[in-house]
């Protein structure tokens, strides 16, 4: 193994002096690991994950993990993981897509089974028909798996939110696994600059025994668990406990919520919040808004940013706040069906003010022209 | 966005060509001129005389955008079938060129690969047109026809001085020098190809420099008005 210094999240994440690189958001993947202390990876193939968990393999090789192997198929993987995670290790794999459908099965049972992974979403379309190219569509799919998910806009971002993952995902009081989600081709294939820790500092290991669920031997609760599960006794202390254990899951979500504020420094991020018309966006969207809004702004229109970071916990009160003085909110996105708008509404007291759209998918590129476009028309 | 101080480049190709590697290339060199700058690939399946275009992004200030340039103010035509054939993402080619805008073609001019509507769409934006032989210089002076994407380049800086010479000299060092560099499969494998062709790093750098400045000579205006 490569001699690493351990040294404290907030020393990692906030103290230690950067160094610019320029590279892809796969490459910002690989450089997070390589400062996460991970003990365990499996690689899965999928355009437009590929690259990353490739790189991953590369370090691996150069000896910073433990252990790295390619699985079977998307479901093995996430299996492969889950059982990991339950012997007590961390954990990281990727996958995105069509590979995230897949292996569905598993992230409620991640969650389920309050399991630390943290798994990279590097997203694009879902077929039919075969597209390859971005889309957050799966997004969609994932918002009520129980899993924790933030949202990168770029490399920068999905370097620092998957070391940040870990440590939110690791807490006792939290203790559920964390997708970091990136749109595919625009930060996975985009080469930019990023600030990176020092490659010879690491993360704290993880502490298995500090979980809220032991570490799995064969007696304790999570084999017991499936070997003798609640089903088998169909009675009204199985359903209960079925019940509350949901909640439960929920309630993890909430307590996690301190520590997506302390390291993520807060679940949005709010350029103008006393404009009266805001663009609500999260991802790559938020890139293309920000010229948009830069561009309005010079116009002298009185227009704001707010940048989604975590869609899981979702910043309700954020928003409610945001939109109670907000005359209208304009929510792009990068997919058909508008899950990030039904989100804010849901949120928001007076849903006439939130205006969906404009929207691409299918792999088309939002141009900031667009966002403007539709800036002008709700500032008119 | 439409802003004097940022240049947004479009390069349009055929899987194989290096459009990806090219724009890796100019990117880097950006950057190692103290320009910001962004690159991104947009191709589907990985394979040979397929669609595939790159972008880069190069400006004084930090840029959010990304994704394809819809609005470039650069087009560089790796392929005279990004024309003829409709092998891009935009029809026609030059679709979003910005007024007074400039495109750049790879060909020797035996064949006027223009049509009537595309000369007069070109005509009306005030386009700057270019032509230039990157394919002939990149196996005169190259040796090989992989060169094709850095004689493009040559062109480009040949019209624009866009990154100097030197940053691309360091950007060539650092792509093709010692660290493993992982764009995807297909391309390390053009990669180790390119490295077997030129059995030392310092001569394919220097072979290379060499494709950049002879193609920055061959570079001519090609007036689609008259």
């Amino acid at each position: 193994m490569v001699n690493q210094r351990v040294v404290t999240p907030e020393h990692l994440f906030f103290e230690a002096q950067r160094e610019k690189q320029f590279i892809t958001g796969s490459e910002a993947v690989r450089e997070a690991i390589r400062r996460a202390n991970v003990d365990l990876a499996v690689s899965y193939p999928i355009t437009p994950q590929s690259e990353s968990m490739h790189l991953v393999g590369d370090i691996y090789a150069e000896g910073y993990l433990k252990e790295y192997f390619r699985g079977e198929s998307e479901l093995a993987v996430m299996a492969e993981v889950a059982g990991a995670s339950m012997g007590g290790v961390r954990v990281f794999t990727a996958t995105g897509g069509p590979g995230t459908l897949r292996a569905f099965e598993m992230f409620p049972a991640w969650a389920g089974a309050r399991l630390p992974i943290v798994c990279a979403f590097l997203t694009r379309g879902v077929n039919s028909p075969l597209s390859i190219q971005p889309d957050t569509i799966e997004m969609a799919f994932m918002l009520d798996t129980g899993i924790l998910m933030f949202h990168a806009e770029s490399a920068q971002d999905l370097y620092d939110m998957i070391l940040k993952a870990f440590v939110i995902a690791e807490r006792p009081d939290v203790h559920l696994p964390v997708g970091v989600f990136a749109d595919g081709f625009f930060v996975t294939h985009t080469r930019e600059q990023v600030a990176v820790a020092p490659a010879d500092l690491k993360l704290p290991p993880y502490d298995p025994y500090a979980a809220p669920v032991p570490a799995m031997d064969m007696e304790s609760a999570p084999v017991r668990q499936m070997r003798d599960p609640f089903v088998m006794k169909s009675n009204f202390i199985s359903y209960a406990a079925h019940a509350s254990w949901q909640q439960e899951i929920l309630a993890a979500q909430e307590r996690a919520r301190k520590y997506v504020h302390r390291y993520l420094e807060g679940l949005v991020e709010v350029e103008h919040p006393e404009a009266a018309v805001l663009v609500m966006a999260s991802g790559t969207m938020v890139s293309q808004s920000r010229e948009a809004v830069a561009v309005a702004r010079q116009q002298g229109l009185d227009i704001g940013l707010v940048k989604i970071k975590s869609l899981r916990p979702f910043p309700r009160e954020e928003i409610k706040t945001l939109a109670r003085q907000a005359r209208t909110i304009i929510v792009p996105e990068y997919n058909r069906v508008g899950w990030l708008c039904r989100e804010i509404k849901a949120a928001v007291e007076d849903t006439t003010k939130v205006v969906g759209g404009p929207r691409v998918f299918g792999g088309m590129t939002m141009p900031p022209e667009v966002v403007l476009d539709q800036i002008r028309r709700c500032c008119a | 966005m439409r802003n004097n101080s940022k240049t947004f480049i479009r390069m349009s190709g055929l899987g194989g060509q290096g459009v990806v590697t090219a724009a890796h290339i100019l990117g880097m060199a950006a950057a190692k001129d103290g320009l910001e700058s962004t690159v991104n690939p947009f191709f589907g399946a990985e394979k040979r005389l397929a669609p595939a275009e790159s972008y880069v992004r190069i400006a004084t200030e930090k840029i959010y955008e990304r994704g394809e340039v819809l609005f470039p103010n650069i087009i560089l035509i790796f392929h005279p079938h990004v024309i003829t054939l409709g092998k891009c993402y935009t029809m026609p080619f030059f679709a979003g060129l910005q007024p007074g805008g400039i495109v750049i073609i790879n060909t020797d001019r035996s064949q006027d690969l223009l049509r009537e509507d595309d000369r007069e769409g070109l005509v009306r934006l005030g386009a700057r047109v270019y032509c230039v032989p990157a394919t002939r210089v990149a196996v005169e002076v190259g040796g090989t026809e992989l060169s094709t994407n850095i004689a493009m380049l040559g062109g480009l800086l040949g019209v624009q001085k866009l990154v100097s010479q030197e940053a691309v000299r360091e950007a060539l060092m650092e792509r093709f020098g010692g660290k493993k560099f992982v764009a995807s499969g297909t391309t390390a494998a053009l990669d180790d190809v390119l490295k077997s062709k030129f059995s030392r790093l310092a001569q394919l750098v220097e072979k290379n420099v060499a494709v950049l400045a002879a193609a920055g000579g061959a570079v001519e205006e090609y007036h689609p008005g008259k």
